[in-house]
């Protein structure tokens, strides 16, 4: 697994910043670009699978028993789940609330 | 063994190019390099030389395949002028970026406008920062070495950055001179297969190319710096072992009676040649007068620089290229950089000449050491100009 970036030096980088690691993207904190985020509410919740589907980041997780998790990691706060969701279970807020 | 032969310059080089054995080929014709690239077709045509010959639809694309064919671990060559630098500028930083080593011969031409196909070296000083070495050569004997030279050091795994030789256009690109063709097996054994660090290969899959986010692109810029900055060494063991070859040796700085000389004019490329003539004049007249010619662009060789200018009080810049609103030409800028950190430096004059072609002649030479020495303190002059 890749160094998170903020600890890579300039010698660390290959030549011609060449990435000879696969899956060196999953080190990638999209979660850094957010200002918004989303918050689930389990009991709104009807597993339909819905958001999993459209995050355009992958950053929602389905759970053994079929409820979902956010990975605030990568999840970039576009808002899609929460538009798509068909219950309203998950609303957008400020990153500041 | 060797062969020495009358030949047009681009045709020299474009068999050179093909002793080489280069790989893959991606030029769009310009005047005036055209001869070089035709040639070149003719040669893969025939099948006289085994290379992919991609006739692409622009500059930007010939640059675009040719980052492609080097990093797929391809020997590769262009070759452009004037606006075809310009429109694959883009891609030309690019690929020094990457570190993908490569070879161009730019047959110096201006830029427009007015539009102009002959001679300066505007085209190249607007590349000035692109990472890649660049030399200039003198004559065909140079550019025919240098292909050579060029492979070797740019493809050296310490090196890994392409390689621009500037001719000039015209006065070069289209005489025919006396050029010593080396055999075969003497190119061979200069010039191994390119062995590539990283190549785009499905065994060992790689990603070229990648963005920098703000928390890594500093560390990359740095580290290429630092790759630019320790490839002299490289280059100068490129030059030394096709010397031993060939009796050829070649360096940063090329002197003319720089001993004892209380004036030293500077130049790059092909007028070298011309001013030499007028040194041996002044010489013969008892001034003590010397000739500096900068082979090396980049890496700029300050140390060598000011070793050869050492002793000097006049140094007497020319320049093929405008630095509208600058301290004068692209030469002298740097000429003056190399010499400001010396306690004692000589008085730095600066003349733009040769521009878009126009001659110049052993004599103004001559006239040009004249009103340097003449006239007092540091400035620039376009020389020639009707008033
Ligand atoms: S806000 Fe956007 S990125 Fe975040 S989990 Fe929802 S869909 Fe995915
Ligand atoms: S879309 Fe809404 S209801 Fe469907 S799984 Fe996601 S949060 Fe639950």
């Amino acid at each position: 697994m890749a160094k998170p970036e903020n600890e890579i030096t300039w010698k660390d980088i290959k030549v011609g910043f060449v990435v000879d690691e696969p899956g060196s993207a999953s080190v990638y904190r999209t979660g850094d670009w957010r200002s918004q985020r989303p918050v689930y509410e389990r009991e709104r919740c009807i597993r339909c699978g819905t958001c999993y589907v459209y995050c355009p980041d992958m950053a929602i997780k389905i759970l053994k028993d079929g409820y979902i998790e956010h990975d605030l990691y990568y999840c970039k706060g576009c808002g899609i789940c929460a538009e798509e969701c068909p219950t309203g279970a998950i609303i957008i807020v400020d990153e500041e609330e | 063994m060797a062969t020495r032969v009358g030949i047009e310059v681009s045709i020299a080089a474009a068999e050179a190019v093909k002793q080489a054995n280069t790989d893959v080929i991606a030029a769009y014709p310009i005047t005036p390099q055209t001869h070089i690239v035709e040639h070149l077709s003719e040669l893969v045509n025939n099948g006289e030389l085994d290379a992919e010959f991609v006739p692409v639809e622009s500059e930007h694309s010939a640059m675009s395949v040719c980052s492609g064919s080097s990093a797929a671990g391809a020997r590769t060559f262009t070759c452009t002028s004037s606006q075809g630098l310009a429109l694959m500028s883009e891609i030309v930083y690019a690929v020094s970026s990457l570190r993908l080593p490569m070879l161009m011969i730019l047959a110096n031409r201006s830029l427009n406008s007015p539009l102009s196909i002959w001679n300066d070296h505007s085209d190249v000083m607007s590349i000035r920062d692109c990472g890649w070495i660049q030399v200039f050569v003198e004559n065909g004997q140079e550019v025919y070495d240098h292909v050579f030279i060029g492979y070797r050091v740019a493809e050296d795994r310490n090196v890994l950055t392409p390689f621009i030789i500037n001719l000039d256009g015209f006065v070069l690109t289209h005489v025919i001179e006396p050029i010593e063709m080396l055999d075969q097996e003497m190119v061979d054994r200069y010039l191994p297969p390119y062995q590539p660090l990283y190549r785009l290969h499905p065994n060992q899959p790689v990603s070229i190319g990648c963005f920098g986010p703000p928390v890594l692109f500093t560390e990359t810029k740095r580290a290429q710096d630092e790759a630019f900055n320790s490839t002299m060494p490289h280059i100068l063991k490129g030059w030394q072992e096709f010397g031993d070859l060939t009796g050829r040796y070649y360096h940063p700085v090329e002197t003319y009676k720089t001993e004892e000389a209380k004036v030293i004019v500077v130049t790059q490329g092909s007028l070298g040649e011309t001013a030499s003539i007028a040194i041996d004049t002044l010489r013969g007249e008892g001034e003590p007068v010397g000739l500096v010619s900068i082979r090396l662009w980049r890496p700029f060789p300050f140390e060598e620089f000011r070793e050869a200018v050492k002793g000097a009080e006049l140094v007497v810049v020319m320049d093929r290229a405008i630095s509208y609103g600058g301290p004068g030409g692209p030469l002298a800028g740097e000429i003056r950089a190399a010499l400001y950190s010396q306690e004692v430096h000589p008085r730095v004059v600066n003349f733009i000449i040769g521009l878009g072609g126009r001659d110049v002649a052993p004599d103004d030479f001559v006239q040009m050491v004249q009103q340097a020495k003449a006239r007092p303190g540091e400035w620039y002059e376009i020389y020639g100009v009707r008033e």
